[in-house]
């Protein structure tokens, strides 16, 4: 793959790369391979998307890239440094929230507070705060039982966003959610985002979402897990909903529908 | 329904109406919990007390519930001092059986030789009948109270080690990533997460064992036992004073209970978050 980082006219620093990472399981019928020598750079602040169907190692490239899973070859660095072992530069966001049902809503967010060993009344402060951006003020005392699944994962985003990490990493966090409430929570997403400078590496499968909120999309076939193609989104920001309605936006979509035809991932 | 609908309620009084008819109703379910089982226990004494009494049932054979409660309040001091000592035995058996079955069952989750050599071995030794162990406790530990709490012990812990365990191992991997991510260390990462994360499932280990624990002190005095319940219930049983018998089965049922309710206090403390104690596994 080629991906050259000449997009940016001041060129950025890149933060992660990830160098001819392969990655195969053994199994009974022979080997499988999840990942085949897949490569790319993200520059910090960056949102970076990949999309692909179920299966295509899209979930192993992000457990690698945070070095909370292993590769069979090739190598994830961060600034220039090997990764080899879990990264804590970090904010994870899983497809799953991942909340602690025995803490409430604020004592969630203060886990990584606490984990980090940040100033208790800062962290609070913050915590609290986040919860409001994300419509959240007074549910700040409410254990996960009691909030929808929407209010549960925008809490596990603030969890990951506390400490203000550089690199923020999800997996198709909001997958499991229904629509109204996946628009709500990508508008919010992005606003967050352009607020900081937090480099943003997604994983989805919905073609609509990575085109909204990306700067590049990065588009992987299965079997094995390839790298197709890198395409940059030129859309302004803040995007809005109406725009997905646009030429432009259409273009993309069908950029990267085509190659899902292609390889035969769809078939018409 | 309203009133034909000649009258237009405004949504605020619809409202109102609503919440007040969900106030009575939860009211009437909660009254409705406490009176059923005690109109029906009310109800199961009176039958048996008339049953009794129609067929000059033998009171040695089957007692009428007047006789019991009359026993019961002969006795009472009686009772109350064989409850003390048999108490003590549950109690004493049940809190070896934790500082034992706990430490274990860490030890089991965190070194996975010790847990490849260990657990095999515990898991075929519940196939022996641990009441046959009883009468060797007698020999070597005498009748007083140590051979009663080893048989407590020896019956309850295993539950305790099992949930434990399970608990343990039940961790969604994700929440381990997120330790990591963080960069809790192992402590912390056990002490934040592994270990509340697993406390539901211990509770139910927790509430199997006690009963458990009640059964074992029993069969402790059973076998060889100068004092408690248990030894109690077999001079009752020699002499054919079954009123005193049964008396001495109430004594038991309601010690029981109280243990059961003192471990469901102690997780509803533990658990604040859970509405409910979760189940009644084993409830007695």
């Amino acid at each position: 793959m080629n991906i050259s980082a000449a997009r940016r006219v001041p060129e950025t620093p890149v933060y992660l790369e990830v160098d001819n990472l392969s990655k195969v399981y053994a199994s009974e019928d022979g080997p499988v391979r999840a990942l085949d020598r897949v490569s790319l750079k993200q520059q910090r602040g960056e949102f970076v998307s990949i999309v692909g169907p179920s299966g295509c190692g899209k979930s192993t490239l992000l457990m690698i890239a945070a070095g909370l899973a292993s590769s069979s070859e090739g190598r994830v660095l961060v600034e220039n440094k090997l990764v080899s072992r879990a990264r804590t530069d970090l904010g994870m966001v899983f497809q799953n929230h991942v909340l602690l049902e025995w803490r409430t809503a604020l004592q969630n967010v203060l886990l990584q507070a606490v984990a980090r060993k940040m100033d208790p009344k800062v962290a609070q402060q913050r915590a609290r705060e986040l919860l409001a951006a994300v419509g959240l003020s007074g549910f700040e005392n409410k254990y996960p039982r009691s909030l929808s699944g929407g209010m549960k994962q925008r809490v596990s985003i603030c969890r990951a966003l506390i400490h203000d990490p550089p690199h923020l990493l999800m997996d198709e966090p909001f997958g499991a959610l229904d629509s109204l409430t996946r628009d709500q929570l990508v508008l919010d997403l992005q606003r967050i985002c352009s607020e900081r400078s937090t480099a943003v590496l997604f994983i989805t499968h919905s073609i609509a979402e990575a085109v909204f909120l990306s700067d590049r999309v990065v588009v992987m076939t299965p079997r094995p897990g390839k790298i197709d193609r890198v395409i940059d989104i030129e859309l302004p920001r803040p995007r809005t909903l109406a725009m997905r309605e646009s030429p432009e936006f259409a273009q993309y979509s069908r950029e990267i529908l085509e190659v899902f035809l292609a390889r035969g991932v769809l078939k018409e | 329904m309203g009133s034909g609908g000649q009258t237009l309620l405004s949504i605020e009084q619809v409202e109102q109406r609503v919440q007040e008819q969900n106030r009575a109703k939860r009211a009437r379910d909660r009254r409705a919990e406490l009176i059923y089982p005690v109109l029906a226990a009310a109800l199961l004494l009176v039958v048996w007390e008339l049953v009794t009494r129609a067929l000059h049932v033998p009171v040695y054979l089957f007692p009428p519930p007047s006789s019991v409660i009359a026993s019961t309040i002969e006795n009472w001091q009686l009772l109350l001092r064989e409850s003390w000592i048999t108490g003590t035995e549950i109690l004493a058996g049940y809190a070896v059986s934790i500082l034992v079955g706990i430490p274990l069952a860490l030890a089991i989750f965190q070194w996975p030789v010790f847990s490849k050599s260990i657990y095999p071995l515990l898991i075929s030794s519940q196939a022996m009948p641990k009441v046959a162990v009883a009468p060797l406790f007698v020999v070597w530990f005498g009748f007083g109270l140590m051979p009663k709490v080893l048989i407590a012990f020896l019956i309850a812990f295993f539950p305790i080690v099992i949930n434990t365990v399970m608990g343990l191992a039940a961790i969604e991997r994700e929440k381990i990533y997120l330790a990591q991510s963080m960069g809790l260390s192992a402590f912390d990462t056990f002490r934040l997460i592994r270990l509340p994360d697993a406390l539901p499932s211990i509770f139910a280990g927790l509430k199997i064992s006690i009963t458990l624990a009640v059964v074992g002190a029993v069969v402790g005095e059973f076998v060889g036992g100068d004092g408690g319940l248990g030894y109690q219930l077999m001079v009752a049983n020699g002499s054919m004073n079954t009123p005193l018998l049964f008396a001495g089965i109430l004594a038991l049922t309601v010690l029981g209970v109280l243990a059961f309710w003192m471990v469901e206090v102690v997780e509803r403390l533990s658990m604040p978050h859970q509405e409910k104690a979760s189940g009644s596994v084993g409830s007695p």
